[in-house]
Protein backbone atom coordinates (compact mmCIF):
# COMPACT_ATOMS: atom_id res chain seq x y z
CA UNK A 1 0.00 0.00 0.00
CA UNK A 2 0.95 3.63 -1.13
CA UNK A 3 2.40 5.00 2.24
CA UNK A 4 1.31 8.80 3.18
CA UNK A 5 2.44 11.97 5.00
CA UNK A 6 0.65 14.57 6.08
CA UNK A 7 2.39 17.68 6.64
CA UNK A 8 0.16 20.43 8.39
CA UNK A 9 1.04 24.13 7.55
CA UNK A 10 1.94 25.16 4.50
CA UNK A 11 4.35 27.78 5.05
CA UNK A 12 8.66 27.79 4.60
CA UNK A 13 8.72 24.57 7.30
CA UNK A 14 5.03 22.97 5.44
CA UNK A 15 7.38 23.44 1.94
CA UNK A 16 10.81 22.36 3.41
CA UNK A 17 9.46 18.92 4.89
CA UNK A 18 7.45 18.04 2.07
CA UNK A 19 11.08 18.92 -0.39
CA UNK A 20 13.03 16.99 2.09
CA UNK A 21 10.63 14.41 1.80
CA UNK A 22 11.42 13.78 -1.69
CA UNK A 23 15.13 14.64 -0.97
CA UNK A 24 15.40 11.92 1.46
CA UNK A 25 13.84 9.51 -1.52
CA UNK A 26 10.55 8.84 0.42
CA UNK A 27 8.27 8.14 -2.75
CA UNK A 28 4.68 7.87 -1.16
CA UNK A 29 1.87 10.50 -1.03
CA UNK A 30 2.72 13.99 0.74
CA UNK A 31 -0.48 15.34 1.47
CA UNK A 32 0.01 19.50 2.67
CA UNK A 33 -2.82 21.23 4.95
CA UNK A 34 -2.91 24.71 5.35
CA UNK A 35 -5.44 27.26 6.32
CA UNK A 36 -4.14 30.01 4.51
CA UNK A 37 -5.81 29.89 0.81
CA UNK A 38 -2.19 30.74 -1.02
CA UNK A 39 0.64 28.40 -2.07
CA UNK A 40 3.86 28.74 0.32
CA UNK A 41 5.25 32.39 0.46
CA UNK A 42 8.03 34.14 2.33
CA UNK A 43 7.06 36.11 5.23
CA UNK A 44 9.47 38.49 6.15
CA UNK A 45 9.13 41.12 3.26
CA UNK A 46 5.70 41.46 4.20
CA UNK A 47 6.60 44.05 6.83
CA UNK A 48 10.16 45.13 5.10
CA UNK A 49 10.08 45.91 0.85
CA UNK A 50 6.71 44.32 -0.08
CA UNK A 51 4.77 46.41 2.51
CA UNK A 52 6.26 49.59 0.99
CA UNK A 53 5.60 48.61 -2.73
CA UNK A 54 2.76 46.85 -3.79
CA UNK A 55 1.63 43.68 -1.95
CA UNK A 56 1.34 40.62 -4.08
CA UNK A 57 1.62 36.70 -3.70
CA UNK A 58 3.83 36.72 -6.81
CA UNK A 59 6.53 38.97 -4.88
CA UNK A 60 6.66 36.41 -2.37
CA UNK A 61 5.83 33.07 -3.51
CA UNK A 62 8.88 30.45 -2.57
CA UNK A 63 10.38 28.96 -5.57
CA UNK A 64 9.32 24.99 -5.22
CA UNK A 65 11.61 22.50 -6.43
CA UNK A 66 10.19 20.12 -9.40
CA UNK A 67 10.58 16.86 -6.82
CA UNK A 68 7.46 18.11 -5.21
CA UNK A 69 4.82 19.18 -8.03
CA UNK A 70 3.06 15.90 -7.30
CA UNK A 71 2.46 17.09 -3.74
CA UNK A 72 -1.21 17.22 -2.24
CA UNK A 73 -2.13 20.82 -1.55
CA UNK A 74 -5.21 21.13 0.70
CA UNK A 75 -5.41 24.78 1.44
CA UNK A 76 -7.94 27.01 3.01
CA UNK A 77 -8.84 24.43 5.83
CA UNK A 78 -6.89 24.54 8.81
CA UNK A 79 -6.29 21.26 11.04
CA UNK A 80 -8.62 20.81 13.57
CA UNK A 81 -7.65 17.83 15.20
CA UNK A 82 -4.94 15.07 15.59
CA UNK A 83 -5.41 11.28 16.43
CA UNK A 84 -2.12 9.24 16.40
CA UNK A 85 -1.24 9.80 12.94
CA UNK A 86 -4.74 10.95 11.75
CA UNK A 87 -5.95 14.73 10.79
CA UNK A 88 -9.04 16.11 10.16
CA UNK A 89 -9.72 19.26 9.01
CA UNK A 90 -12.11 22.33 9.62
CA UNK A 91 -14.31 20.86 7.25
CA UNK A 92 -14.31 17.51 8.27
CA UNK A 93 -12.19 15.98 5.80
CA UNK A 94 -10.28 12.91 7.43
CA UNK A 95 -6.39 12.46 5.94
CA UNK A 96 -4.90 9.13 7.47
CA UNK A 97 -1.32 9.11 7.76
CA UNK A 98 1.76 6.80 8.31
CA UNK A 99 3.79 10.02 9.47
CA UNK A 100 2.66 13.40 10.37
CA UNK A 101 5.00 16.57 10.34
CA UNK A 102 3.29 19.74 12.54
CA UNK A 103 4.25 22.94 10.88
CA UNK A 104 1.56 24.96 11.64
CA UNK A 105 3.58 27.96 13.51
CA UNK A 106 1.88 30.52 15.36
CA UNK A 107 -0.18 33.83 15.08
CA UNK A 108 -0.20 37.05 16.57
CA UNK A 109 -0.93 37.65 19.96
CA UNK A 110 -3.21 40.73 20.39
CA UNK A 111 -3.75 42.98 22.71
CA UNK A 112 -6.73 42.02 25.81
CA UNK A 113 -8.43 45.04 24.94
CA UNK A 114 -12.48 45.83 23.27
CA UNK A 115 -12.36 48.57 21.21
CA UNK A 116 -11.82 50.31 17.54
CA UNK A 117 -11.72 46.84 16.54
CA UNK A 118 -12.00 47.98 12.79
CA UNK A 119 -8.57 49.91 13.36
CA UNK A 120 -6.44 47.42 14.68
CA UNK A 121 -4.52 45.48 12.38
CA UNK A 122 -1.87 42.36 12.81
CA UNK A 123 1.03 41.56 10.61
CA UNK A 124 1.46 37.72 9.78
CA UNK A 125 0.02 37.00 6.81
CA UNK A 126 0.08 37.86 3.35
CA UNK A 127 -3.61 39.23 3.58
CA UNK A 128 -3.02 40.87 6.36
CA UNK A 129 -0.18 42.98 4.65
CA UNK A 130 -2.39 43.61 2.09
CA UNK A 131 -4.83 45.33 4.61
CA UNK A 132 -2.56 47.06 6.18
CA UNK A 133 -0.73 48.49 3.18
CA UNK A 134 -4.05 49.99 2.18
CA UNK A 135 -4.11 52.09 5.59
CA UNK A 136 -1.06 52.90 5.26
CA UNK A 137 -1.37 56.46 3.21
CA UNK A 138 0.89 59.59 3.51
CA UNK A 139 -0.49 61.70 6.39
CA UNK A 140 -2.09 58.25 8.51
CA UNK A 141 -1.41 58.27 11.82
CA UNK A 142 -0.07 55.04 12.80
CA UNK A 143 0.40 54.00 16.11
CA UNK A 144 2.16 50.71 16.01
CA UNK A 145 2.00 48.35 19.85
CA UNK A 146 5.11 46.69 20.54
CA UNK A 147 8.68 47.77 19.98
CA UNK A 148 10.37 44.22 19.07
CA UNK A 149 11.49 44.03 15.15
CA UNK A 150 7.98 43.56 13.24
CA UNK A 151 6.71 46.84 15.27
CA UNK A 152 10.23 48.75 14.42
CA UNK A 153 10.15 47.41 10.85
CA UNK A 154 6.71 48.41 10.34
CA UNK A 155 7.13 51.93 12.00
CA UNK A 156 9.71 52.34 9.50
CA UNK A 157 8.11 51.09 6.31
CA UNK A 158 5.06 53.51 7.58
CA UNK A 159 7.03 56.58 8.06
CA UNK A 160 8.73 56.03 5.12
CA UNK A 161 5.78 55.88 3.14
CA UNK A 162 4.95 59.12 4.91
CA UNK A 163 2.60 58.03 7.67
CA UNK A 164 2.93 59.79 11.29
CA UNK A 165 4.52 56.86 13.46
CA UNK A 166 3.81 56.52 16.83
CA UNK A 167 5.00 53.16 18.96
CA UNK A 168 4.33 52.31 22.56
CA UNK A 169 5.46 49.45 24.16
CA UNK A 170 6.30 48.16 28.34
CA UNK A 171 9.62 47.68 27.37
CA UNK A 172 12.67 50.15 28.59
CA UNK A 173 13.77 50.53 24.69
CA UNK A 174 12.95 48.55 21.34
CA UNK A 175 14.19 45.35 20.71
CA UNK A 176 15.33 45.21 23.80
CA UNK A 177 15.62 41.28 24.78
CA UNK A 178 17.64 40.19 21.83
CA UNK A 179 19.78 43.64 21.83
CA UNK A 180 19.86 44.58 25.17
CA UNK A 181 19.61 48.10 26.43
CA UNK A 182 22.60 50.07 24.72
CA UNK A 183 21.89 49.26 21.40
CA UNK A 184 18.05 49.19 22.00
CA UNK A 185 18.84 52.78 22.70
CA UNK A 186 21.16 53.28 20.03
CA UNK A 187 18.59 52.10 17.47
CA UNK A 188 15.69 54.21 18.83
CA UNK A 189 17.63 57.53 17.98
CA UNK A 190 18.02 56.38 14.80
CA UNK A 191 14.31 56.29 14.46
CA UNK A 192 13.42 59.08 16.25
CA UNK A 193 15.69 61.28 13.88
CA UNK A 194 13.51 59.60 11.02
CA UNK A 195 10.04 60.94 12.31
CA UNK A 196 9.10 57.98 14.86
CA UNK A 197 8.14 58.95 18.08
CA UNK A 198 8.36 56.08 20.96
CA UNK A 199 6.38 56.28 24.24
CA UNK A 200 8.68 53.49 26.01
CA UNK A 201 8.16 52.18 29.22
CA UNK A 202 3.54 52.61 28.89
CA UNK A 203 1.02 50.05 28.94
CA UNK A 204 -2.66 50.34 26.61
CA UNK A 205 -5.30 51.00 29.25
CA UNK A 206 -7.95 51.34 26.84
CA UNK A 207 -9.03 51.76 23.31
CA UNK A 208 -11.54 54.04 21.93
CA UNK A 209 -13.24 54.28 18.53
CA UNK A 210 -13.48 58.21 17.66
CA UNK A 211 -14.43 60.00 15.18
CA UNK A 212 -11.05 60.14 13.21
CA UNK A 213 -10.78 56.58 14.13
CA UNK A 214 -9.14 55.50 17.42
CA UNK A 215 -7.67 56.61 20.36
CA UNK A 216 -5.63 54.39 22.96
CA UNK A 217 -5.07 55.63 26.47
CA UNK A 218 -2.00 55.17 28.51
CA UNK A 219 -1.32 54.02 31.73
CA UNK A 220 -0.01 57.84 32.68
CA UNK A 221 -3.46 59.47 31.09
CA UNK A 222 -1.90 60.31 27.21
CA UNK A 223 -3.97 59.86 24.55
CA UNK A 224 -2.70 58.92 21.16
CA UNK A 225 -4.98 59.48 18.05
CA UNK A 226 -4.30 56.92 15.08
CA UNK A 227 -6.04 56.27 11.95
CA UNK A 228 -4.57 52.75 12.03
CA UNK A 229 -3.27 50.40 15.67
CA UNK A 230 -0.71 47.84 14.44
CA UNK A 231 -0.59 45.01 17.66
CA UNK A 232 3.16 43.82 17.16
CA UNK A 233 3.44 42.60 20.84
CA UNK A 234 4.98 38.72 20.21
CA UNK A 235 3.16 35.19 18.84
CA UNK A 236 0.74 32.45 20.27
CA UNK A 237 1.88 28.98 18.86
CA UNK A 238 -0.59 27.12 16.71
CA UNK A 239 -1.11 24.09 18.77
CA UNK A 240 -4.94 23.97 19.94
CA UNK A 241 -5.78 21.34 17.79
CA UNK A 242 -3.29 18.85 19.14
CA UNK A 243 -4.61 18.89 22.42
CA UNK A 244 -5.92 15.71 23.75
CA UNK A 245 -2.68 13.75 22.70
CA UNK A 246 -0.53 13.51 25.50
CA UNK A 247 1.93 15.93 24.15
CA UNK A 248 3.79 18.74 26.49
CA UNK A 249 1.64 22.23 24.62
CA UNK A 250 3.69 24.80 27.00
CA UNK A 251 4.87 27.55 24.38
CA UNK A 252 4.35 25.13 21.19
CA UNK A 253 5.05 21.35 21.04
CA UNK A 254 7.77 19.82 22.76
CA UNK A 255 10.13 18.04 20.98
CA UNK A 256 13.25 16.15 21.23
CA UNK A 257 16.54 16.92 20.14
CA UNK A 258 15.47 14.95 16.43
CA UNK A 259 12.55 16.99 16.38
CA UNK A 260 10.33 13.92 17.29
CA UNK A 261 7.25 15.00 19.03
CA UNK A 262 7.57 13.66 22.65
CA UNK A 263 4.54 11.75 23.96
CA UNK A 264 4.03 11.31 20.04
CA UNK A 265 4.48 8.31 17.83
CA UNK A 266 5.72 8.78 14.11
CA UNK A 267 4.87 12.93 14.78
CA UNK A 268 8.11 15.21 13.92
CA UNK A 269 7.43 18.92 14.18
CA UNK A 270 9.08 22.17 12.72
CA UNK A 271 9.71 25.68 12.47
CA UNK A 272 8.45 28.21 14.84
CA UNK A 273 5.83 26.01 16.59
CA UNK A 274 8.64 23.66 17.40
CA UNK A 275 10.31 24.13 21.19
CA UNK A 276 13.58 22.14 20.86
CA UNK A 277 16.40 21.35 22.82
CA UNK A 278 19.92 23.00 20.59
CA UNK A 279 22.95 21.47 22.32
CA UNK A 280 25.14 24.84 20.14
CA UNK A 281 23.83 26.53 23.54
CA UNK A 282 22.42 24.31 26.37
CA UNK A 283 20.11 21.31 27.14
CA UNK A 284 16.54 24.09 27.81
CA UNK A 285 14.24 23.72 25.01
CA UNK A 286 12.89 26.96 23.16
CA UNK A 287 10.96 27.79 20.51
CA UNK A 288 13.11 29.89 17.71
CA UNK A 289 11.53 32.55 15.59
CA UNK A 290 14.06 32.66 12.82
CA UNK A 291 13.87 32.67 9.48
CA UNK A 292 16.33 29.42 8.62
CA UNK A 293 14.49 27.25 11.76
CA UNK A 294 11.76 26.11 9.55
CA UNK A 295 14.22 24.50 6.83
CA UNK A 296 16.78 23.21 9.32
CA UNK A 297 14.19 21.45 11.28
CA UNK A 298 12.42 20.36 8.17
CA UNK A 299 15.36 18.38 7.24
CA UNK A 300 16.16 16.68 10.44
CA UNK A 301 12.38 16.39 11.02
CA UNK A 302 12.35 14.51 7.89
CA UNK A 303 15.68 12.34 8.34
CA UNK A 304 14.36 11.48 11.73
CA UNK A 305 10.71 10.65 10.76
CA UNK A 306 11.80 8.14 7.93
CA UNK A 307 14.67 6.85 10.41
CA UNK A 308 11.37 5.89 12.63
CA UNK A 309 9.12 4.30 9.55
CA UNK A 310 12.14 2.11 8.55
CA UNK A 311 12.59 4.58 5.41
CA UNK A 312 15.90 5.63 6.30
CA UNK A 313 18.77 5.59 8.62
CA UNK A 314 17.98 8.77 10.73
CA UNK A 315 20.78 10.72 12.02
CA UNK A 316 23.05 9.94 15.18
CA UNK A 317 24.71 13.63 15.11
CA UNK A 318 23.44 16.19 17.45
CA UNK A 319 21.03 18.81 16.38
CA UNK A 320 22.87 22.21 16.40
CA UNK A 321 20.89 24.38 14.00
CA UNK A 322 22.76 28.07 13.79
CA UNK A 323 19.74 30.77 14.26
CA UNK A 324 20.55 33.41 11.91
CA UNK A 325 18.15 36.50 11.57
CA UNK A 326 17.75 39.93 9.98
CA UNK A 327 15.92 43.22 10.29
CA UNK A 328 15.65 46.19 7.55
CA UNK A 329 14.52 49.59 9.21
CA UNK A 330 15.16 52.39 7.18
CA UNK A 331 18.23 52.17 5.69
CA UNK A 332 19.83 50.29 8.27
CA UNK A 333 20.33 46.41 7.84
CA UNK A 334 20.80 44.28 11.00
CA UNK A 335 22.18 40.84 10.68
CA UNK A 336 22.37 38.74 13.43
CA UNK A 337 23.15 34.86 14.24
CA UNK A 338 23.03 32.88 17.38
CA UNK A 339 20.81 33.91 20.38
CA UNK A 340 21.77 37.05 21.47
CA UNK A 341 18.99 37.25 23.73
CA UNK A 342 20.23 34.31 25.86
CA UNK A 343 23.68 37.07 26.90
CA UNK A 344 24.65 36.98 30.80
CA UNK A 345 23.19 40.30 32.79
CA UNK A 346 26.93 41.46 32.93
CA UNK A 347 28.39 44.49 31.69
CA UNK A 348 30.80 42.50 29.71
CA UNK A 349 27.91 40.18 28.40
CA UNK A 350 27.71 42.61 25.50
CA UNK A 351 30.53 44.18 23.99
CA UNK A 352 31.32 46.11 20.72
CA UNK A 353 33.33 44.02 18.79
CA UNK A 354 34.34 46.83 15.60
CA UNK A 355 32.13 49.85 15.02
CA UNK A 356 30.42 52.21 17.21
CA UNK A 357 26.48 52.01 17.98
CA UNK A 358 25.73 55.19 16.18
CA UNK A 359 27.16 53.95 12.95
CA UNK A 360 28.29 50.22 11.19
CA UNK A 361 28.71 48.39 14.31
CA UNK A 362 29.36 44.20 15.57
CA UNK A 363 27.86 43.80 19.33
CA UNK A 364 28.93 40.37 20.47
CA UNK A 365 26.30 38.21 23.01
CA UNK A 366 27.85 35.96 25.88
CA UNK A 367 27.10 34.30 28.58
CA UNK A 368 29.64 32.72 31.07
CA UNK A 369 32.56 33.45 28.25
CA UNK A 370 30.62 31.69 26.10
CA UNK A 371 29.73 33.92 22.83
CA UNK A 372 25.73 33.13 22.32
CA UNK A 373 25.26 35.57 19.11
CA UNK A 374 26.08 38.11 17.30
CA UNK A 375 24.19 41.68 15.41
CA UNK A 376 25.85 43.29 13.05
CA UNK A 377 25.80 46.99 11.37
CA UNK A 378 27.80 46.65 8.10
CA UNK A 379 31.10 44.90 8.79
CA UNK A 380 29.42 41.79 7.35
CA UNK A 381 33.02 40.00 6.42
CA UNK A 382 33.82 40.40 10.93
CA UNK A 383 30.29 39.42 11.54
CA UNK A 384 30.68 36.30 9.24
CA UNK A 385 34.43 35.30 10.90
CA UNK A 386 32.73 35.90 14.62
CA UNK A 387 29.97 33.30 13.62
CA UNK A 388 31.95 30.36 13.64
CA UNK A 389 32.71 31.05 17.13
CA UNK A 390 29.08 31.17 18.35
CA UNK A 391 28.72 28.84 20.74
CA UNK A 392 32.74 28.12 21.79
CA UNK A 393 34.20 29.29 24.96
CA UNK A 394 36.18 32.32 24.83
CA UNK B 1 24.27 23.44 -14.54
CA UNK B 2 24.20 27.08 -13.91
CA UNK B 3 23.89 29.63 -10.80
CA UNK B 4 22.42 32.61 -11.60
CA UNK B 5 22.55 35.51 -8.19
CA UNK B 6 20.07 38.77 -8.29
CA UNK B 7 22.89 40.77 -7.42
CA UNK B 8 20.38 43.43 -6.98
CA UNK B 9 18.50 41.53 -4.31
CA UNK B 10 21.44 39.69 -2.68
CA UNK B 11 22.51 41.55 0.69
CA UNK B 12 25.67 38.99 1.61
CA UNK B 13 23.89 37.41 4.52
CA UNK B 14 26.15 34.84 3.80
CA UNK B 15 23.78 31.97 3.88
CA UNK B 16 24.45 30.38 0.84
CA UNK B 17 28.45 30.40 1.71
CA UNK B 18 27.74 27.89 4.74
CA UNK B 19 25.39 26.17 2.67
CA UNK B 20 27.72 25.37 -0.45
CA UNK B 21 31.13 26.68 -0.01
CA UNK B 22 32.32 25.29 -3.21
CA UNK B 23 30.02 27.50 -5.38
CA UNK B 24 29.95 30.63 -3.17
CA UNK B 25 32.16 32.90 -0.85
CA UNK B 26 32.55 36.66 0.71
CA UNK B 27 35.27 38.67 -0.65
CA UNK B 28 37.57 40.86 1.97
CA UNK B 29 34.99 43.41 1.52
CA UNK B 30 32.28 40.94 3.01
CA UNK B 31 30.96 40.59 -0.11
CA UNK B 32 29.18 37.75 -2.28
CA UNK B 33 30.96 36.21 -5.13
CA UNK B 34 30.05 33.20 -6.39
CA UNK B 35 31.06 30.56 -9.61
CA UNK B 36 27.67 30.50 -11.92
CA UNK B 37 29.26 26.93 -14.30
CA UNK B 38 29.06 24.70 -11.50
CA UNK B 39 29.26 20.55 -11.45
CA UNK B 40 26.59 18.49 -12.08
CA UNK B 41 27.83 16.85 -8.74
CA UNK B 42 27.08 20.21 -6.62
CA UNK B 43 23.33 20.28 -7.50
CA UNK B 44 21.79 19.18 -4.46
CA UNK B 45 24.31 21.40 -2.66
CA UNK B 46 23.41 24.29 -4.44
CA UNK B 47 19.39 23.64 -4.47
CA UNK B 48 20.22 23.70 -0.38
CA UNK B 49 22.00 27.06 -0.95
CA UNK B 50 18.82 28.36 -3.23
CA UNK B 51 16.68 27.24 0.00
CA UNK B 52 18.17 29.33 2.55
CA UNK B 53 18.95 32.35 1.00
CA UNK B 54 16.91 34.98 2.76
CA UNK B 55 16.12 37.13 0.01
CA UNK B 56 15.56 33.99 -2.47
CA UNK B 57 17.97 35.75 -4.64
CA UNK B 58 19.68 32.15 -5.55
CA UNK B 59 18.04 29.97 -9.38
CA UNK B 60 19.91 26.84 -10.17
CA UNK B 61 18.94 26.73 -14.14
CA UNK B 62 19.46 23.05 -15.94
Amino acid sequence: MTQRIVIVGASLGGLRAAEALRAQHFAGEIVVIGDEVHAPYNRPPLSKEVLADQVSHEAVAFRQRASVSDVIWHLGDAAQSLSGTTVTTQSGTRFDADGVVIATGIRPRTIPLAGAASRRMTLRTLDDAVALRKRLQPGAKVLVVGAGFIGCEVAATATTLGCQVSVVAVDEEPMIRPLAVSFGAALRQRHEARGVTFHLGAGIQAIDETPEGAAATLDDGTQLEASVIVEAIGSIPNVEWLEGQGFDLTDGVLCDNDMRVIGGEHVVAVGDVARFPNPLFDDAPRRIEHWNIPTDTARRAVTTLLGDLGLGEGSKESFTPMPAFWSDQFDLRLQAFGLPGLAGNEPSDVTIECGDLSGDVVVAYRNHGRLVGIVGIGFNKELQALRAEIGMAR
Amino acid sequence: MKIVVDMNVCQDHGQCVFAAPEIFSLDDDGHLVYQSDVDEALREKAEDAADVCPLQAIVVED
